[in-house]
């Protein structure tokens, strides 16, 4: 039952945007971002828009998929549209009410901003497995630790955790099938009977999560894990004449957003 | 043969206990040997595997490693890359989202150059017969085969010597096969050290030398044939002897005059065969 549930948003494919670097990718969605958040025309956005449509198709992903990404967002993108709508000054769209037109057009413009902003973002998780994720945002993040900041152990924390995951998830399953054969009721009553109910399993899940973290951390001693320092990697990560050309494609396309933003489009 | 292990006079107590769990123990562990240590829960037999690699050390006495102390910290990546450890349960210890990559690691913390790592991982894979499963996710995998992996991550980082704690316990009886047939064939052949710990008696059969503890004591320790002849010993111990043995051991109260030193299933057909005739 719980073992369907899909884990992030990966999609595993073989298409141009699957092979890129993740850090290539993830430079791209910097870009991107940059972009959409200094179109100020309705030719910028349209143009955005296009962008997004276009390497939403070269990555294969449907635009189902895409969408569905945005529902738990829909109450955030729709306070922003309406809160757009009732506080923007302007020419009124009839004489005496507070809705202006300024207002209408800076409410579609603002929820388009978000839509394109989540639909964007997601397109990087959609086409990169959160491991290659991981490595790549370590990666980058590495002269960070010039500052103290723990650049290794925070990519090896996230990379440990979507191990276990599925592991987790397994032993959840378990710990309720015996709460249920011993008559444990977890499907009715109101929310905080329900919330009650699931008592039992967490006290469990968690004492046994701190026991395989425990003996991991005798496992991985073990194996000679001795922190980030004079480590190395197995697979190297290289850019390749695609990430040149994605990245060359991402430098025009910041320069069009920024040609015109200057001409007020 | 020299010893690769030496342990001297060791004693341990968990911080907290008021009991020894290690009561002096002193034993050699020679370079190229199947060694099992047998026991039962509380034994100190997994207390002892862990003083091997230095992630217990001794209260009081001494192990050395290829002559290094593991009191010694400066010393601890070389102890733990000499002696490899094999744990119980397989989920615990398997690291990464993908097979080779979780073989890969211990080279990685290492540091050793990526095509070298590569090589390594290659070998190890093809070495407990896991190749075909490189780039397979852990989790869906069986026990067998996820301990196998376990294995070659250790085998990847090329030790001297493994030591396996307790590695069958959580397996069916096909993975259980799986494993000690890879570990015996990695002994035998590649001429690694092997310590296994356990308290399954038919996993010692294939052993050069049979180390008995209980309340932190060596009780016995020598051949297989000749720990497992001491039937009443290993009784009053609550541990059982192999099957063979245990008939063997039968017959001969009613009468019978068999050698128990006959442990495989064919020496001890091949006994009574003969004492029928």
């Amino acid at each position: 039952m719980l073992k369907d549930i899909t884990l992030g948003q990966y999609f595993p494919g073989d298409t141009v945007v699957h092979r890129l670097d993740p850090r290539t990718k993830l430079l791209l969605v910097i870009v991107y971002i940059v972009g959409l958040f200094n179109s100020a025309g309705w030719a910028s956005y349209a143009f955005v828009i296009i962008v997004t449509a276009l390497s939403m198709a070269i990555s294969k992903i449907k635009p189902k998929s895409a969408l569905k990404g945005l529902k738990p967002l829909v109450i955030i993108i729709i306070l922003t549209a309406v809160l757009n709508i009732f506080y923007t000054d302007g020419t009124p769209i009839v004489e005496g009410w507070i809705i202006t037109w300024e207002g209408i057009e800076r409410a579609v413009m603002m929820s388009l901003r978000i839509i394109l902003l989540i639909v964007g973002t997601f397109m990087l998780t959609y086409t990169t497995s959160p491991i290659a994720l991981t490595d790549g945002l370590e990666i980058m993040m590495g002269p960070l630790k010039k500052i103290k900041i723990p650049v290794h152990e925070m990519s090896m924390m996230m990379s440990m955790a979507l191990r276990f995951i599925p592991t987790l998830i397994e032993e959840t399953d378990k710990i309720m099938s015996a709460q249920k054969a011993r008559g444990a009721d977890f499907d009715s009553g109101n929310l905080f009977q329900r919330a009650k109910a699931l008592l039992p399993i967490l006290v469990p899940l968690f004492v046994s999560a701190f026991r395989r973290a425990d003996e991991l951390a005798v496992a991985m001693e073990s194996r000679c894990y001795h922190g980030g320092k004079g480590r190395t990697r197995m697979k190297q990560m290289r850019m390749q004449g695609i990430d040149a050309w994605a990245l060359v494609l991402g430098a025009v396309f910041l320069a069009a957003i920024f040609v015109m933003k200057r001409f007020g489009l | 043969m020299s010893s690769i292990i030496s342990i001297k006079n060791v004693h341990y107590t968990y911080p907290g206990d008021e009991f020894e769990s290690l009561c002096g123990i002193d034993l050699e562990i020679e370079k190229g040997s199947f060694v099992a240590v047998l026991g039962h829960n509380g034994s100190g037999k997994s207390t002892l595997a862990k003083h091997l690699n230095a992630i217990l050390t001794p209260t009081e006495g001494e192990v050395l490693v290829n002559g290094m102390s593991t009191n010694d910290e400066d010393k601890l990546i070389d102890i733990r890359r000499t002696v490899g450890m094999v744990f119980q349960n397989p989920d615990n210890q398997i690291v990464a989202n993908v097979v080779e990559d979780d073989v890969a690691f211990a080279p990685e913390n290492l540091g050793v150059e990526p095509q070298e790592i590569r090589k390594r991982v290659d070998n190890a894979l093809k070495q407990v017969d896991m190749y075909e499963f490189r780039l397979h996710a852990p989790h869906l995998l069986s026990g067998g085969q996820k301990q196998r992996v376990a294995i070659a991550g250790v085998i990847a980082m090329e030790p001297e010597v493994i030591v396996l704690d307790e590695p069958t316990a959580m397996l069916d009886p096909k993975g259980r096969e799986e494993v000690i047939s890879t570990v015996t064939k990695l002994c035998r052949e590649k001429g690694i050290t092997v310590v296994l710990i356990t308290h399954h008696m038919s996993e010692c059969i294939g052993s050069d030398r049979v180390i008995v503890m209980s309340n932190g004591h060596v009780i016995a320790d020598d051949s297989p044939e000749k720990v497992f002849s001491q039937v009443e010993l290993m009784k009053s111990e609550g541990l059982t002897v192999p099957a063979t043995t245990e008939l063997m051991f039968e017959l001969n109260k009613n009468g019978w005059h068999l050698p128990l030193t006959a442990l495989g299933v064919k020496e001890c057909a091949k006994e009574i065969a003969k004492e029928l005739k």
